[in-house]
Protein backbone atom coordinates (compact mmCIF):
# COMPACT_ATOMS: atom_id res chain seq x y z
CA UNK A 1 0.00 0.00 0.00
CA UNK A 2 2.79 2.16 0.72
CA UNK A 3 4.77 1.78 -2.26
CA UNK A 4 1.74 2.78 -4.35
CA UNK A 5 1.59 6.71 -3.42
CA UNK A 6 5.09 7.23 -2.09
CA UNK A 7 6.34 10.95 -2.68
CA UNK A 8 9.85 10.72 -2.48
CA UNK A 9 10.58 8.80 -5.96
CA UNK A 10 7.65 9.96 -7.92
CA UNK A 11 8.92 10.98 -11.32
CA UNK A 12 7.71 13.82 -13.58
CA UNK A 13 6.08 11.71 -16.79
CA UNK A 14 6.55 14.71 -19.10
CA UNK A 15 9.94 15.47 -19.91
CA UNK A 16 11.01 19.06 -20.12
CA UNK A 17 12.00 19.63 -23.72
CA UNK A 18 15.03 22.22 -23.66
CA UNK A 19 14.87 22.85 -27.38
CA UNK A 20 11.65 24.38 -27.43
CA UNK A 21 12.09 26.16 -23.70
CA UNK A 22 15.34 27.62 -25.49
CA UNK A 23 12.92 28.29 -28.70
CA UNK A 24 10.50 30.36 -25.94
CA UNK A 25 13.16 32.31 -24.31
CA UNK A 26 14.65 33.48 -27.58
CA UNK A 27 10.74 34.60 -28.69
CA UNK A 28 10.28 36.91 -25.92
CA UNK A 29 13.33 38.22 -26.17
CA UNK A 30 13.84 39.26 -29.98
CA UNK A 31 9.61 40.43 -28.95
CA UNK A 32 11.39 43.17 -26.41
CA UNK A 33 14.01 43.73 -28.67
CA UNK A 34 11.73 44.03 -31.84
CA UNK A 35 9.67 46.60 -30.14
CA UNK A 36 12.22 49.30 -28.70
CA UNK A 37 13.78 48.41 -32.37
CA UNK A 38 10.84 49.88 -34.34
CA UNK A 39 9.94 52.66 -31.84
CA UNK A 40 6.38 50.24 -30.86
CA UNK A 41 4.36 52.01 -28.19
CA UNK A 42 1.17 51.70 -26.42
CA UNK A 43 0.01 55.31 -26.93
CA UNK A 44 0.88 55.21 -30.31
CA UNK A 45 -1.42 51.94 -30.55
CA UNK A 46 -4.37 53.06 -28.37
CA UNK A 47 -4.15 56.77 -30.22
CA UNK A 48 -5.01 54.61 -33.42
CA UNK A 49 -8.06 52.54 -31.82
CA UNK A 50 -9.69 55.75 -31.68
CA UNK A 51 -9.20 56.65 -35.34
CA UNK A 52 -10.60 52.90 -36.24
CA UNK A 53 -14.01 53.23 -34.14
CA UNK A 54 -14.06 56.63 -36.08
CA UNK A 55 -13.23 54.58 -39.44
CA UNK A 56 -15.87 51.71 -38.66
CA UNK A 57 -18.17 54.15 -38.23
CA UNK A 58 -17.86 55.94 -41.67
CA UNK A 59 -17.70 52.94 -43.52
CA UNK A 60 -21.39 51.17 -41.77
CA UNK A 61 -23.66 51.79 -44.24
CA UNK A 62 -21.88 50.77 -46.96
CA UNK A 63 -22.50 52.74 -50.42
CA UNK A 64 -23.20 51.64 -53.90
CA UNK A 65 -24.33 54.26 -55.32
CA UNK A 66 -21.52 54.34 -57.43
CA UNK A 67 -22.32 50.72 -59.05
CA UNK A 68 -21.36 51.48 -62.42
CA UNK A 69 -17.87 52.05 -61.33
CA UNK A 70 -18.01 49.26 -59.09
CA UNK A 71 -18.90 46.85 -61.67
CA UNK A 72 -16.61 47.70 -64.51
CA UNK A 73 -13.45 46.93 -62.01
CA UNK A 74 -15.36 43.87 -61.06
CA UNK A 75 -15.81 42.64 -64.80
CA UNK A 76 -12.23 44.29 -65.31
CA UNK A 77 -10.55 42.03 -62.73
CA UNK A 78 -12.11 38.83 -63.48
CA UNK A 79 -11.33 39.40 -67.29
CA UNK A 80 -7.20 39.98 -65.94
CA UNK A 81 -7.78 36.31 -63.92
CA UNK A 82 -9.13 34.56 -66.41
CA UNK A 83 -6.76 35.49 -69.33
CA UNK A 84 -4.20 35.27 -67.07
CA UNK A 85 -5.44 32.16 -65.24
CA UNK A 86 -5.74 29.98 -68.96
CA UNK A 87 -2.20 31.55 -70.80
CA UNK A 88 -0.67 30.66 -67.29
CA UNK A 89 -2.20 27.12 -66.91
CA UNK A 90 -1.29 26.47 -70.35
CA UNK A 91 2.34 27.66 -70.72
CA UNK A 92 2.98 25.60 -66.98
CA UNK A 93 1.51 22.45 -68.55
CA UNK A 94 4.64 22.52 -70.93
CA UNK A 95 7.11 24.12 -68.73
CA UNK A 96 6.13 21.59 -65.53
CA UNK A 97 6.79 18.45 -68.11
CA UNK A 98 10.39 20.36 -69.47
CA UNK A 99 11.41 20.80 -65.74
CA UNK A 100 10.45 17.41 -64.66
CA UNK A 101 13.73 15.95 -64.12
CA UNK A 102 12.59 12.06 -64.93
CA UNK A 103 11.36 12.91 -68.13
CA UNK A 104 13.80 15.63 -69.49
CA UNK A 105 17.76 15.67 -69.58
CA UNK A 106 19.85 17.81 -67.33
CA UNK A 107 20.67 20.61 -69.60
CA UNK A 108 16.87 20.66 -70.52
CA UNK A 109 15.38 20.86 -66.83
CA UNK A 110 17.83 22.78 -64.69
CA UNK A 111 17.21 26.00 -66.90
CA UNK A 112 13.25 25.56 -66.65
CA UNK A 113 13.73 25.24 -63.34
CA UNK A 114 16.08 28.29 -62.98
CA UNK A 115 12.71 30.29 -64.70
CA UNK A 116 10.38 28.92 -62.44
CA UNK A 117 11.85 29.39 -59.16
CA UNK A 118 12.73 33.37 -60.66
CA UNK A 119 8.79 33.35 -61.71
CA UNK A 120 8.29 32.46 -57.96
CA UNK A 121 10.82 34.87 -55.93
CA UNK A 122 9.41 37.88 -56.23
CA UNK A 123 6.22 39.07 -54.66
CA UNK A 124 3.10 40.17 -57.39
CA UNK A 125 3.56 43.23 -56.73
CA UNK A 126 6.44 43.81 -57.38
CA UNK A 127 6.28 42.24 -61.04
CA UNK A 128 3.49 44.32 -61.51
CA UNK A 129 5.51 47.80 -61.19
CA UNK A 130 7.84 46.18 -63.26
CA UNK A 131 5.29 45.56 -65.92
CA UNK A 132 2.86 48.79 -65.38
CA UNK A 133 6.43 50.78 -66.44
CA UNK A 134 7.06 48.54 -69.60
CA UNK A 135 3.90 48.22 -70.59
CA UNK A 136 1.70 51.05 -69.19
CA UNK A 137 -0.96 51.22 -66.95
CA UNK A 138 -4.38 48.90 -67.52
CA UNK A 139 -5.35 45.44 -67.79
CA UNK A 140 -2.36 44.19 -69.65
CA UNK A 141 -0.02 44.80 -67.13
CA UNK A 142 -1.94 42.82 -64.75
CA UNK A 143 -2.40 40.11 -67.03
CA UNK A 144 1.33 39.50 -67.72
CA UNK A 145 2.24 39.95 -64.03
CA UNK A 146 -0.66 36.98 -62.92
CA UNK A 147 0.90 34.66 -65.82
CA UNK A 148 4.28 34.91 -64.30
CA UNK A 149 2.60 34.25 -60.59
CA UNK A 150 0.82 31.29 -62.06
CA UNK A 151 3.69 29.82 -64.07
CA UNK A 152 5.31 30.09 -60.90
CA UNK A 153 2.99 27.94 -58.76
CA UNK A 154 1.54 25.60 -60.93
CA UNK A 155 4.56 24.84 -62.82
CA UNK A 156 6.49 23.84 -59.70
CA UNK A 157 4.04 22.10 -58.52
CA UNK A 158 3.05 19.79 -61.59
CA UNK A 159 6.95 19.23 -62.47
CA UNK A 160 6.75 17.86 -58.65
CA UNK A 161 4.08 15.63 -59.15
CA UNK A 162 5.50 14.46 -62.79
CA UNK A 163 8.97 13.24 -60.59
CA UNK A 164 6.55 11.24 -58.20
CA UNK A 165 4.61 9.34 -61.08
CA UNK A 166 5.06 5.30 -61.18
CA UNK A 167 7.64 4.94 -64.40
CA UNK A 168 5.99 1.17 -65.36
CA UNK A 169 3.12 2.45 -67.17
CA UNK A 170 5.62 5.03 -69.43
CA UNK A 171 8.28 1.62 -69.82
CA UNK A 172 4.46 -0.40 -70.86
CA UNK A 173 3.35 2.34 -73.61
CA UNK A 174 7.18 2.73 -74.72
CA UNK A 175 7.44 -1.04 -75.37
CA UNK A 176 4.13 -0.79 -78.08
CA UNK A 177 6.48 1.20 -79.88
CA UNK A 178 4.83 4.73 -79.14
CA UNK A 179 6.51 7.85 -79.23
CA UNK A 180 7.53 11.20 -77.31
CA UNK A 181 3.94 12.42 -77.60
CA UNK A 182 2.05 9.37 -77.28
CA UNK A 183 4.20 8.31 -74.20
CA UNK A 184 3.53 11.86 -72.62
CA UNK A 185 -0.79 11.92 -73.48
CA UNK A 186 -1.18 7.78 -72.62
CA UNK A 187 1.66 7.20 -69.45
CA UNK A 188 2.03 10.60 -68.21
CA UNK A 189 -0.88 12.97 -67.98
CA UNK A 190 -3.25 10.31 -66.51
CA UNK A 191 -1.55 9.53 -63.52
CA UNK A 192 -1.25 13.38 -62.93
CA UNK A 193 -3.67 15.28 -64.46
CA UNK A 194 -6.00 15.60 -61.96
CA UNK A 195 -3.72 16.85 -59.63
CA UNK A 196 -2.58 19.23 -62.24
CA UNK A 197 -6.63 20.57 -62.01
CA UNK A 198 -5.97 20.88 -58.71
CA UNK A 199 -3.15 22.93 -58.74
CA UNK A 200 -5.05 25.46 -61.61
CA UNK A 201 -8.24 25.77 -59.96
CA UNK A 202 -6.66 26.62 -56.65
CA UNK A 203 -4.36 29.57 -58.56
CA UNK A 204 -7.47 30.40 -60.69
CA UNK A 205 -8.96 31.00 -57.09
CA UNK A 206 -5.32 32.92 -56.24
CA UNK A 207 -5.56 34.75 -59.26
CA UNK A 208 -8.86 35.79 -58.30
CA UNK A 209 -7.80 37.38 -55.54
CA UNK A 210 -4.44 39.04 -56.49
CA UNK A 211 -6.48 40.40 -59.88
CA UNK A 212 -8.27 42.55 -57.29
CA UNK A 213 -4.95 43.96 -55.85
CA UNK A 214 -2.47 44.52 -58.77
CA UNK A 215 -4.77 47.91 -59.36
CA UNK A 216 -2.83 48.97 -56.32
CA UNK A 217 -0.30 49.63 -58.34
CA UNK A 218 -2.12 50.89 -61.38
CA UNK A 219 -2.10 47.28 -63.15
CA UNK A 220 -6.17 47.63 -63.85
CA UNK A 221 -9.14 45.88 -62.15
CA UNK A 222 -11.12 46.72 -58.55
CA UNK A 223 -7.59 47.10 -56.97
CA UNK A 224 -7.75 51.05 -58.60
CA UNK A 225 -10.85 51.81 -57.77
CA UNK A 226 -9.89 50.62 -53.91
CA UNK A 227 -6.77 52.33 -54.01
CA UNK A 228 -8.35 55.54 -54.87
CA UNK A 229 -11.67 55.22 -52.99
CA UNK A 230 -9.11 54.74 -50.18
CA UNK A 231 -7.08 58.23 -51.00
CA UNK A 232 -9.93 60.21 -51.23
CA UNK A 233 -11.63 59.23 -47.53
CA UNK A 234 -14.49 57.21 -49.13
CA UNK A 235 -14.66 54.89 -46.48
CA UNK A 236 -18.49 53.65 -47.19
CA UNK A 237 -17.12 53.21 -50.59
CA UNK A 238 -14.23 50.99 -49.77
CA UNK A 239 -16.28 48.89 -47.54
CA UNK A 240 -18.77 48.56 -50.54
CA UNK A 241 -15.90 47.20 -52.22
CA UNK A 242 -14.69 44.81 -50.06
CA UNK A 243 -17.40 43.21 -49.61
CA UNK A 244 -18.01 42.65 -53.50
CA UNK A 245 -14.10 41.59 -53.16
CA UNK A 246 -15.02 39.32 -50.44
CA UNK A 247 -18.15 37.88 -52.32
CA UNK A 248 -16.56 37.02 -55.59
CA UNK A 249 -13.98 35.21 -53.60
CA UNK A 250 -16.46 33.12 -52.24
CA UNK A 251 -18.04 32.44 -54.79
CA UNK A 252 -14.77 31.55 -57.38
CA UNK A 253 -14.33 29.11 -54.45
CA UNK A 254 -17.51 27.63 -54.71
CA UNK A 255 -17.16 27.20 -58.17
CA UNK A 256 -13.61 25.44 -57.85
CA UNK A 257 -14.80 23.46 -55.29
CA UNK A 258 -17.27 22.33 -58.29
CA UNK A 259 -14.58 21.94 -61.00
CA UNK A 260 -12.61 19.85 -58.53
CA UNK A 261 -15.58 17.38 -57.97
CA UNK A 262 -16.47 16.69 -61.37
CA UNK A 263 -12.37 16.19 -62.55
CA UNK A 264 -11.83 13.89 -59.48
CA UNK B 1 -20.77 -11.32 -79.26
CA UNK B 2 -22.08 -8.57 -77.20
CA UNK B 3 -18.88 -8.98 -74.75
CA UNK B 4 -16.26 -8.16 -77.56
CA UNK B 5 -18.29 -5.16 -78.59
CA UNK B 6 -18.35 -3.75 -75.66
CA UNK B 7 -15.36 -1.39 -75.39
CA UNK B 8 -14.07 -0.23 -72.27
CA UNK B 9 -14.19 3.43 -71.33
CA UNK B 10 -12.53 5.23 -68.81
CA UNK B 11 -14.78 7.64 -67.67
CA UNK B 12 -19.44 7.51 -67.28
CA UNK B 13 -20.83 9.81 -70.22
CA UNK B 14 -22.07 11.89 -67.37
CA UNK B 15 -18.47 12.48 -66.45
CA UNK B 16 -17.56 13.17 -69.74
CA UNK B 17 -20.45 15.25 -70.48
CA UNK B 18 -19.71 17.62 -67.37
CA UNK B 19 -15.72 17.41 -68.49
CA UNK B 20 -16.60 18.88 -71.71
CA UNK B 21 -18.92 21.16 -69.77
CA UNK B 22 -16.12 22.64 -67.89
CA UNK B 23 -13.79 23.51 -70.91
CA UNK B 24 -17.03 25.19 -73.04
CA UNK B 25 -17.26 27.34 -70.10
CA UNK B 26 -13.59 28.15 -69.72
CA UNK B 27 -13.52 28.69 -73.40
CA UNK B 28 -16.23 31.13 -73.26
CA UNK B 29 -15.04 33.06 -70.79
CA UNK B 30 -11.54 33.48 -72.51
CA UNK B 31 -12.82 34.12 -75.42
CA UNK B 32 -15.43 36.65 -73.98
CA UNK B 33 -12.18 38.13 -71.75
CA UNK B 34 -9.85 38.52 -74.90
CA UNK B 35 -12.86 40.66 -77.13
CA UNK B 36 -13.63 42.98 -73.89
CA UNK B 37 -10.65 43.76 -71.99
CA UNK B 38 -9.02 47.38 -72.54
CA UNK B 39 -5.70 46.36 -74.25
CA UNK B 40 -3.73 48.06 -76.23
CA UNK B 41 -1.79 46.37 -78.79
CA UNK B 42 0.59 49.19 -79.27
CA UNK B 43 1.93 49.25 -76.07
CA UNK B 44 2.17 45.02 -76.08
CA UNK B 45 4.81 45.44 -78.90
CA UNK B 46 6.05 48.32 -77.45
CA UNK B 47 6.84 46.34 -74.33
CA UNK B 48 10.58 44.92 -75.45
CA UNK B 49 11.58 48.20 -76.25
CA UNK B 50 10.33 50.03 -72.76
CA UNK B 51 11.64 46.55 -70.74
CA UNK B 52 15.51 47.09 -72.05
CA UNK B 53 15.12 50.81 -71.45
CA UNK B 54 14.13 50.00 -67.65
CA UNK B 55 17.00 47.20 -67.47
CA UNK B 56 19.74 50.15 -69.06
CA UNK B 57 18.60 52.26 -66.48
CA UNK B 58 19.09 50.02 -63.92
CA UNK B 59 22.46 49.27 -64.50
CA UNK B 60 25.14 49.55 -63.16
CA UNK B 61 23.45 49.31 -59.40
CA UNK B 62 23.98 51.82 -56.99
CA UNK B 63 25.50 49.49 -54.17
CA UNK B 64 26.65 52.77 -52.17
CA UNK B 65 23.08 53.27 -50.96
CA UNK B 66 22.88 49.96 -49.36
CA UNK B 67 24.19 51.25 -45.93
CA UNK B 68 22.33 54.67 -46.53
CA UNK B 69 19.09 53.31 -46.27
CA UNK B 70 18.52 49.78 -47.49
CA UNK B 71 20.07 47.64 -44.59
CA UNK B 72 17.99 49.77 -41.99
CA UNK B 73 14.93 48.92 -43.83
CA UNK B 74 15.75 45.09 -44.98
CA UNK B 75 16.00 45.25 -40.96
CA UNK B 76 12.52 46.80 -40.34
CA UNK B 77 10.96 44.34 -43.09
CA UNK B 78 12.54 41.34 -41.18
CA UNK B 79 11.26 43.00 -37.99
CA UNK B 80 7.71 43.19 -39.71
CA UNK B 81 7.47 39.66 -40.68
CA UNK B 82 9.03 37.71 -37.65
CA UNK B 83 6.68 40.09 -35.07
CA UNK B 84 3.50 40.00 -37.57
CA UNK B 85 4.19 36.07 -37.36
CA UNK B 86 4.42 36.07 -34.10
CA UNK B 87 0.72 38.39 -32.98
CA UNK B 88 -0.79 36.06 -35.50
CA UNK B 89 -0.32 33.59 -32.49
CA UNK B 90 -2.29 35.20 -30.30
CA UNK B 91 -5.39 35.33 -32.90
CA UNK B 92 -4.79 31.98 -34.84
CA UNK B 93 -4.68 29.46 -31.73
CA UNK B 94 -7.78 30.42 -30.16
CA UNK B 95 -9.26 30.14 -33.42
CA UNK B 96 -7.59 26.67 -34.42
CA UNK B 97 -8.82 25.39 -30.95
CA UNK B 98 -12.39 26.84 -31.83
CA UNK B 99 -12.48 25.18 -35.54
CA UNK B 100 -10.64 21.80 -33.88
CA UNK B 101 -14.04 19.12 -34.39
CA UNK B 102 -12.10 17.08 -31.58
CA UNK B 103 -12.02 19.84 -29.07
CA UNK B 104 -15.14 21.85 -29.72
CA UNK B 105 -17.80 20.34 -30.63
CA UNK B 106 -20.42 22.82 -31.27
CA UNK B 107 -21.55 23.94 -34.45
CA UNK B 108 -22.06 27.69 -34.00
CA UNK B 109 -18.30 28.16 -32.82
CA UNK B 110 -17.26 26.21 -35.99
CA UNK B 111 -18.99 28.76 -38.04
CA UNK B 112 -17.75 31.49 -35.77
CA UNK B 113 -14.18 30.68 -36.21
CA UNK B 114 -14.57 29.54 -40.07
CA UNK B 115 -15.80 33.46 -40.97
CA UNK B 116 -12.76 34.70 -39.21
CA UNK B 117 -10.36 32.54 -40.95
CA UNK B 118 -11.84 32.79 -44.37
CA UNK B 119 -12.15 36.88 -43.93
CA UNK B 120 -8.86 36.98 -43.13
CA UNK B 121 -7.66 34.94 -45.89
CA UNK B 122 -9.78 36.86 -48.42
CA UNK B 123 -8.77 40.36 -47.99
CA UNK B 124 -5.06 40.69 -49.24
CA UNK B 125 -2.38 41.74 -47.04
CA UNK B 126 -1.90 45.04 -49.22
CA UNK B 127 -5.69 46.28 -48.54
CA UNK B 128 -5.22 45.17 -44.71
CA UNK B 129 -2.04 47.16 -45.21
CA UNK B 130 -4.48 50.11 -46.45
CA UNK B 131 -6.74 50.02 -43.78
CA UNK B 132 -3.85 49.40 -40.82
CA UNK B 133 -2.23 52.76 -42.22
CA UNK B 134 -5.33 54.85 -42.31
CA UNK B 135 -5.98 53.64 -38.78
CA UNK B 136 -2.63 53.63 -37.06
CA UNK B 137 -0.98 56.49 -39.76
CA UNK B 138 1.95 55.16 -42.14
CA UNK B 139 4.68 53.09 -40.26
CA UNK B 140 5.90 50.40 -38.83
CA UNK B 141 3.08 49.40 -36.94
CA UNK B 142 0.46 49.24 -39.78
CA UNK B 143 2.74 46.53 -41.57
CA UNK B 144 3.07 44.35 -38.50
CA UNK B 145 -0.88 44.35 -38.01
CA UNK B 146 -1.44 43.40 -41.93
CA UNK B 147 0.90 40.51 -41.75
CA UNK B 148 -0.76 39.29 -38.50
CA UNK B 149 -4.29 39.76 -39.79
CA UNK B 150 -3.03 38.11 -43.40
CA UNK B 151 -1.95 35.47 -41.63
CA UNK B 152 -4.51 34.46 -38.91
CA UNK B 153 -6.59 32.01 -41.95
CA UNK B 154 -3.91 30.18 -43.01
CA UNK B 155 -2.24 29.59 -39.56
CA UNK B 156 -5.59 29.02 -37.89
CA UNK B 157 -6.90 26.87 -40.58
CA UNK B 158 -3.85 24.47 -41.05
CA UNK B 159 -3.38 24.24 -37.42
CA UNK B 160 -7.07 23.53 -37.12
CA UNK B 161 -6.57 20.69 -39.55
CA UNK B 162 -3.19 19.46 -37.62
CA UNK B 163 -4.87 19.34 -34.34
CA UNK B 164 -8.09 17.44 -35.93
CA UNK B 165 -5.15 14.75 -37.13
CA UNK B 166 -4.00 14.32 -33.25
CA UNK B 167 -4.17 10.32 -31.91
CA UNK B 168 -6.69 10.32 -29.40
CA UNK B 169 -5.38 7.34 -27.18
CA UNK B 170 -3.27 9.52 -25.06
CA UNK B 171 -5.87 12.24 -24.23
CA UNK B 172 -7.91 9.20 -23.33
CA UNK B 173 -5.91 7.67 -21.18
CA UNK B 174 -5.16 11.68 -19.82
CA UNK B 175 -8.90 12.56 -19.56
CA UNK B 176 -8.98 8.85 -17.49
CA UNK B 177 -6.32 10.37 -14.94
CA UNK B 178 -8.93 13.10 -14.00
CA UNK B 179 -6.34 15.38 -15.75
CA UNK B 180 -8.00 19.01 -16.08
CA UNK B 181 -8.86 20.78 -19.82
CA UNK B 182 -5.84 22.52 -19.25
CA UNK B 183 -3.77 19.69 -19.49
CA UNK B 184 -5.30 17.46 -21.06
CA UNK B 185 -4.63 20.42 -23.52
CA UNK B 186 -0.45 21.37 -23.02
CA UNK B 187 -0.07 17.68 -22.65
CA UNK B 188 -1.83 15.63 -24.78
CA UNK B 189 -2.72 17.57 -27.64
CA UNK B 190 0.63 20.34 -27.50
CA UNK B 191 3.45 17.49 -27.84
CA UNK B 192 1.65 16.01 -30.93
CA UNK B 193 1.11 18.89 -32.70
CA UNK B 194 4.49 20.57 -32.08
CA UNK B 195 6.18 19.39 -34.95
CA UNK B 196 3.01 20.74 -37.26
CA UNK B 197 2.72 24.02 -35.58
CA UNK B 198 6.61 24.76 -36.08
CA UNK B 199 6.43 24.23 -39.43
CA UNK B 200 3.24 26.10 -40.48
CA UNK B 201 4.64 28.86 -38.29
CA UNK B 202 8.07 28.86 -40.27
CA UNK B 203 6.36 28.44 -43.96
CA UNK B 204 3.67 31.47 -42.89
CA UNK B 205 7.15 33.55 -41.91
CA UNK B 206 8.78 32.40 -45.48
CA UNK B 207 5.20 34.09 -47.09
CA UNK B 208 5.62 36.34 -44.69
CA UNK B 209 9.25 37.76 -45.54
CA UNK B 210 7.87 37.95 -48.68
CA UNK B 211 4.65 40.02 -48.63
CA UNK B 212 6.17 42.93 -45.80
CA UNK B 213 8.69 43.05 -48.76
CA UNK B 214 5.22 45.40 -50.59
CA UNK B 215 3.70 46.50 -47.58
CA UNK B 216 5.72 50.26 -48.29
CA UNK B 217 4.55 50.67 -51.20
CA UNK B 218 1.03 51.49 -49.40
CA UNK B 219 2.88 53.30 -46.69
CA UNK B 220 3.35 50.25 -43.96
CA UNK B 221 7.48 50.21 -43.70
CA UNK B 222 10.35 47.99 -44.63
CA UNK B 223 12.29 47.93 -48.11
CA UNK B 224 8.45 48.84 -49.89
CA UNK B 225 8.92 52.56 -48.93
CA UNK B 226 12.39 52.57 -50.45
CA UNK B 227 11.45 51.10 -53.36
CA UNK B 228 8.14 53.09 -53.79
CA UNK B 229 10.65 56.67 -52.97
CA UNK B 230 13.46 55.85 -55.80
CA UNK B 231 10.49 54.76 -58.24
CA UNK B 232 8.72 58.31 -57.91
CA UNK B 233 12.12 59.89 -58.11
CA UNK B 234 12.89 57.47 -61.74
CA UNK B 235 15.95 56.56 -59.36
CA UNK B 236 16.21 53.15 -61.02
CA UNK B 237 19.51 51.96 -60.10
CA UNK B 238 18.67 52.59 -56.89
CA UNK B 239 15.28 50.47 -57.37
CA UNK B 240 18.03 47.37 -58.68
CA UNK B 241 19.45 47.60 -55.80
CA UNK B 242 16.14 47.03 -53.17
CA UNK B 243 14.87 44.62 -55.54
CA UNK B 244 18.23 42.71 -55.46
CA UNK B 245 17.93 43.16 -51.46
CA UNK B 246 14.49 41.67 -51.48
CA UNK B 247 15.93 38.94 -53.55
CA UNK B 248 19.09 37.93 -51.86
CA UNK B 249 16.70 38.17 -47.88
CA UNK B 250 13.80 35.68 -49.27
CA UNK B 251 16.25 33.01 -50.93
CA UNK B 252 17.85 33.05 -47.42
CA UNK B 253 14.64 32.72 -45.93
CA UNK B 254 13.76 30.01 -48.12
CA UNK B 255 17.09 28.01 -47.53
CA UNK B 256 16.74 28.29 -44.02
CA UNK B 257 13.01 27.35 -43.38
CA UNK B 258 13.70 24.46 -45.80
CA UNK B 259 16.51 23.25 -43.34
CA UNK B 260 14.96 24.35 -40.11
CA UNK B 261 12.25 21.67 -41.57
CA UNK B 262 14.13 19.08 -42.84
CA UNK B 263 15.42 18.73 -39.02
CA UNK B 264 12.24 19.17 -37.49
CA UNK B 265 9.99 16.33 -39.71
Amino acid sequence: MAGINSPQNRENPFKQNWFVTATWLIVICYVVYSFQAMGLSWERFSDGLGHASNLLGRMVPPNFSRWSLLLSGLIESLEIAIISSIFGIFLSLFLGLFAARNLMPTWVSTPVRMLIALCRTFHPVIIAILFVKSVGFGALAGILTLIVASVGFIAKLFAEAIEEISLKQVEAIRATGAGFTSIILFSVMPQVFSRFIGFSTYQLDSNLRNSTMVGIVGAGGLGGTLFSAFQRFDYDFVAAILIVIIALIMFGEFLSNIVRRIFR
Amino acid sequence: MNTIDHHWQRFTLKQKLSRYAVYLVLIIAFVQSIKSVEVIPEFLLDAPEQMADMFARMWPIDFAYYPVAVHDAMIETLNIATLGTLITLIFAIPLALMNASNIVSSAWCHWISRFFLVSSRSVNSLVWALLFVSIFGPGVIAGVLAIAFRSIGFVGKLLGEAIEEVNMGSIEALKATGASWLSILLKGYWPQVLPAFFSIVLFRWDINVRESAVLGLVGAGGIGVVLDDSMNLFQWDRVALSLLAIFAVVIVAEIVVVNIRKRLI
